[in-house]
């Protein structure tokens, strides 16, 4: 048997275009991949259907030769969606029963530009329950596996499409990233995550959980495959007031092999306790290795980090109090039956129907935007957060990006977190700031621990700047052999 | 003790704008329940709004004419709530920083001229619609309205009577009429309003106020402002306290009921709406629309005055509805009485119209009625008999002529008819005839009368007084 299922989407398009192989013969490799191993992954809330070919307007048994134009740059190309995208007429439910049964009837429009460029939407990706978590295990359905590890969670909340791309169950996959959800399990799986810049990708049809902090990223199995997924998705969008009207760059043509002269910070602030020394490690090499290419490393500072994760679990918690509101059982969705007042319907429904993770968000959120702690809390955070937002800038001024640890650890066991919500929240810490900030980073994997889980290297740059992190961590990832690895499954 | 009463309205208004405030659905009235929805006013997950330029540019437009100051920075807030009509749980609506605030609206009352401030002026969206079927335990909703641009239009606590109030939301609908942005029909609810009134002894200081809701048409405001100051009053002179409440207006009762005690402030909790970027108006943009104002009704009012030489009154009554003073100044345009095409507007032809059959409605186009008056004034018809070929006019849509033609009633001006006529009204009414030459100049009057009478009202009037005073003064 072929080895499609582990190509990366550049490759399989030059399988296509070598007459190798069809989109039919690559979708025929990943539906057997899981079949074999999805029974014990987990990636998927909604599989992919064997009849999904008939859905795909492209030619699925012809050789393709051509992917110069627009309509055809992901042409045949499979792409996993994460479960709180809207796909026209397909099972979108955050992973939450409140959401059973829910079918949009529309298309976001990530999924339009997917569509568009010829791309097979590939089944819905598992995760925590509408983004609420750091480790995938607070879905409705089941917790998704570690492809490194079984025993272990693969990190959240977009878990389900990073361990779907890391077991080669998928060529490639959308996430959604609200204080790392996109890079977070990327690192924790091995492959490359990226959330852009706040603005840069629309977010209709993205279920919101914190709506100025949310954005949706590719994860790929290596760099150019999110340079390539960035070109189809990114891009202003009428229906999306908050995305960006500013010219999207060809970030194909950002993958330079050359760090020479680059100005690279260190924040002192991420290198201090909690942080694993396997992790510490990774990074300080990983630094070093730039460093021999020709960049420039040195420790900046970004002294309101201590106050990222307070402010996140703030803002982020009181904008999903407001935007779950909806979920009330009067039009779609799940509905508690058998009450005879419309009070006591909404009240089970959604006592019912939203996870212990979603109530307990709900609750932190509907406390901080009350009356008489509006100011003490949500004003204050927003306060801070311009702190954070700044510090930046500042930095930003003297380096043209960033590096950190991804995750202050590598995967850790199932259950070993979910009774302490706080040390799942610290999961998060290196990750938060970005959003808050609402600058671009991306996750590239940078080593393995001795246990063989993989770990990631963080970078960052300004706002609408991804190209400086498509050049470092192509430079990088060519230069290293991290990418290449699969896990044994 | 002496009490007053203090008011202040709250107005929401529906703008007429073709689409949605957030989404591109229609905002017509009377449609299929949910045939004018999309992922957006249906609140759909995943779905964002995308403010509509044009009910902005109304706002600005209304918040201008209100002598509103523009706020240079602007921004929408989630106003969150729990009910069935309401798609997302929480109405993106203007909290702290609304579009407009500190404007003024002058009115009158008993010749005299008073400043009602305006508090605020911001923009929201409006809900979707309980339909409630009797005798079936469940309610259906219909989001054909949800997503509807509003302006919610607040007034200071400025008025003191049921009759200021009244005034008030004359003066306003004038004026958002003039602007054409709102059909402004309180019966279709495209502008509906909410009166917080409270009494005080001090005509400084506030009472605890009631909030009066459910009223359907301007004297409904009026008539339930009335009962609440003798409630108020009266519960007061007996030394009960008055509790801060929200009371329903029952028009057929005539009185208003307890709804809910609203003792605590509902908690909101209001914040930033995080899917709509904040914006600042340019002082170009902001002239931009100021530019665009049409005459509004005081300046017209003035202007009329001026041109036309009419009375403040007739000015005033005829400036107070947009159509009806366009109408005015096309006929003039076309027949250059004033005075007498006002008189016949604000008499028979207003008399026609009710709230729902404005001026356009009637079947009575201006070159119609300056046909009519042109008869007259070419003794065609007379004056008296204009009347019934007026209504005529209106119940058929016909023109003059053909009415007169139809009904027979073109004046007699032949002299030889009336002559006969005038005869055998001499003849019937002898004693009339001796009082008039004992000196009784009434008489005359009568004998004109019954002349009319015999010819069907259609004789010149000047004509037979002529030949009746000439017969008389002959024998």
């Amino acid at each position: 048997m072929s080895e499609l299922h582990k190509l990366t989407a550049n490759q399989l398009k030059q399988e296509y275009k070598n007459g190798k192989t069809t989109p039919q013969g690559a979708m025929q490799a990943l539906l057997e991949r899981i079949e074999k191993i999805e029974p014990k992954v987990k990636a998927f809330a909604h599989l992919p259907e064997r009849c999904l070919a008939k859905r795909c307007q492209a030619p699925l048994t012809q050789k393709i030769d051509r992917f110069e134009v627009p309509g055809t740059f992901l042409h045949g190309i499979p792409v996993a969606i994460k479960d709180n995208i809207c796909v026209k007429d397909e099972l979108t439910t955050c992973a939450s029963k409140i959401l059973e049964g829910f079918r949009p009837p529309y298309d976001a429009t990530v999924i339009e530009k997917l569509r568009n460029a010829g791309a097979i939407l590939f089944g819905k990706t598992n995760m925590d329950e509408f983004a609420f978590g750091s480790s995938c295990e607070n879905s409705c359905y089941y917790p998704t596996r570690n492809p490194w590890d079984t025993a272990r969670i693969p990190g959240g909340s977009s878990g389900g499409s990073a361990a779907a791309v890391a077991a080669d169950e998928v060529t490639m996959a959308l996430g959604s990233d609200t204080g790392g959800s996109i890079r977070q399990p990327a690192s924790l799986c091995g492959v490359v995550g990226l959330k852009p810049t706040y603005g840069r990708v629309s977010r209709y049809g993205l279920i919101a959980f914190a709506s100025s902090l949310d954005q949706i990223g590719p994860i790929t199995k290596d760099v150019s495959d999110a340079a390539l997924l960035m070109n189809v998705i990114a891009g202003h969008d009428e229906r999306d007031t908050t995305s960006a009207d500013v010219a999207v760059p060809d970030y194909i043509k950002s993958l330079t092999k050359n760090v020479k002269g680059l100005k690279i910070g260190i924040p002192k602030e991420y290198f201090i306790k909690g942080i694993d020394p396997e992790v510490k490690s990774a990074i300080e090499i990983a630094v070093k290795v730039l460093t021999d290419l020709g960049a420039i490393c040195k420790e900046v500072s970004l002294p309101s980090t201590e106050y990222a994760v307070s402010v996140y679990y703030i803002i982020a918690t009181a904008e999903a109090s407001s935007n779950l509101a909806r979920f009330d059982g009067v039009r779609y969705g799940y509905r508690h039956q058998g009450e005879a007042s419309m009070i006591d319907m909404v009240a089970n429904t959604r006592g019912d129907g939203f996870g212990a993770e979603a109530k307990r968000r709900i609750i932190l959120g509907t406390f901080a935007l009350s009356s008489g702690y509006y100011d003490a809390y949500y004003l204050k955070a927003q306060k801070v957060r311009t702190l954070i937002k700044r510090d930046f800038d500042e930095a930003f001024k003297k380096f043209d990006c960033i590096i950190t640890p991804t995750s202050p650890t590598a995967a850790f066991k199932i259950g070993e977190k979910t009774s302490d919500p706080l040390s799942m929240y610290l999961s998060d810490i290196f990750t938060i700031s970005a959003n808050l900030a609402g600058i671009p980073a991306m996750s590239v994997p940078c080593g393995f621990t001795k246990d063989n889980l993989p770990i990631g290297m963080q970078i960052l740059s300004k706002p609408f700047d991804e190209e400086t992190i498509f050049r470092t961590a192509f430079t990088y990832e060519q230069n290293t052999q991290w990418h290449t690895r699969k896990p044994k499954l | 003790m002496k009490y007053y009463p203090i008011i202040g309205l709250e107005v929401h208004l529906e703008l007429n704008t073709e689409s949605k405030v957030f989404c591109g659905c229609s905002t017509q009235f009377g449609s299929a329940p949910n045939s004018q929805v999309c992922p957006v006013c249906l609140g759909l997950p995943g779905s964002l709004p995308v403010l509509n330029k044009t009910a902005l540019t109304y706002a600005l437009k209304v918040a201008l004419a209100l002598n509103c100051e523009i706020a240079d920075f602007t921004k929408f807030d989630r106003k969150n709530y729990f009910y069935p009509d309401l798609p997302k749980s929480y109405q993106i609506s203007q909290y702290d920083k609304p579009l407009s605030k500190a404007g003024w609206l002058d009115i009158e009352t008993n010749g005299a001229l008073k400043r009602i401030g305006i508090t605020r002026v911001h923009q929201e969206e409006d809900t979707g619609k309980l339909l409630h079927k009797e005798g079936v335990a469940m309610s259906l909703v219909d989001f054909n309205r949800s997503g509807i641009p509003l302006l919610e239009i607040v007034s200071e606590p400025d008025m003191n009577s049921a009759e200021e109030a009244y005034e008030y939301l004359t003066r306003l609908k004038a004026i958002l009429e003039y602007l054409d942005v709102s059909d402004c029909d309180m019966e279709k609810g495209s502008l509906r309003c909410d009166a917080n009134i409270s009494i005080s002894t001090d005509p400084k200081k506030l009472g605890t106020k009631a909030e009066i809701k459910n009223m359907n048409s301007f004297k409904a405001v009026r008539s339930a402002l009335e009962h609440e100051i003798t409630r108020q009053t009266g519960m007061l002179s007996e030394g009960s306290r008055i509790i801060q409440e929200t009371r329903l207006w029952d028009d057929n009762k005539g009185i208003t009921l307890p709804m809910r005690s609203k003792e605590g402030a509902h908690d909101y909790r209001y914040f930033p709406e995080p899917d709509l970027v904040p914006f600042i108006f340019s002082s170009e943009d902001i002239k931009k629309v100021a530019d665009s104002l049409p005459e509004l009704p005081t300046a017209r009012r003035k202007r009329i005055i001026e041109q036309y030489s009419l009375s403040e009154y007739d000015a005033s009554v005829l400036t107070q509805d947009k159509d009806m003073a366009d109408y005015f100044e096309e006929a003039v345009k076309l027949y250059n009485k004033p005075k007498s095409v006002a008189n016949w507007l604000l008499s028979d032809i207003a008399a026609a119209t009710s709230s729902t059959v404005g001026i356009k409605q009637l079947n009575l186009s201006v070159g119609r009625l300056v046909e009519m008056l042109k008869m007259i004034d070419s003794g065609v018809i007379s004056g008296k008999i204009a009347k019934d070929v007026l209504a005529g006019m209106i119940d058929t849509g016909k023109p003059a002529a053909a009415i007169v033609k139809e009904k027979g009633l073109e004046q007699i001006s032949d002299d030889k008819v009336i002559e006969n006529a005038a005869d055998n009204v001499l003849r019937e009414n002898p004693k009339a005839v001796e009082d008039y030459r004992s000196g009784k100049a009434t008489a005359l009057t009568f004998l004109v009368g019954q002349l009319m009478r015999h010819t069907k009202g259609k004789a010149n009037p000047a004509i037979a007084n002529k030949i009746l005073i000439k017969k008389l003064g002959a024998s």
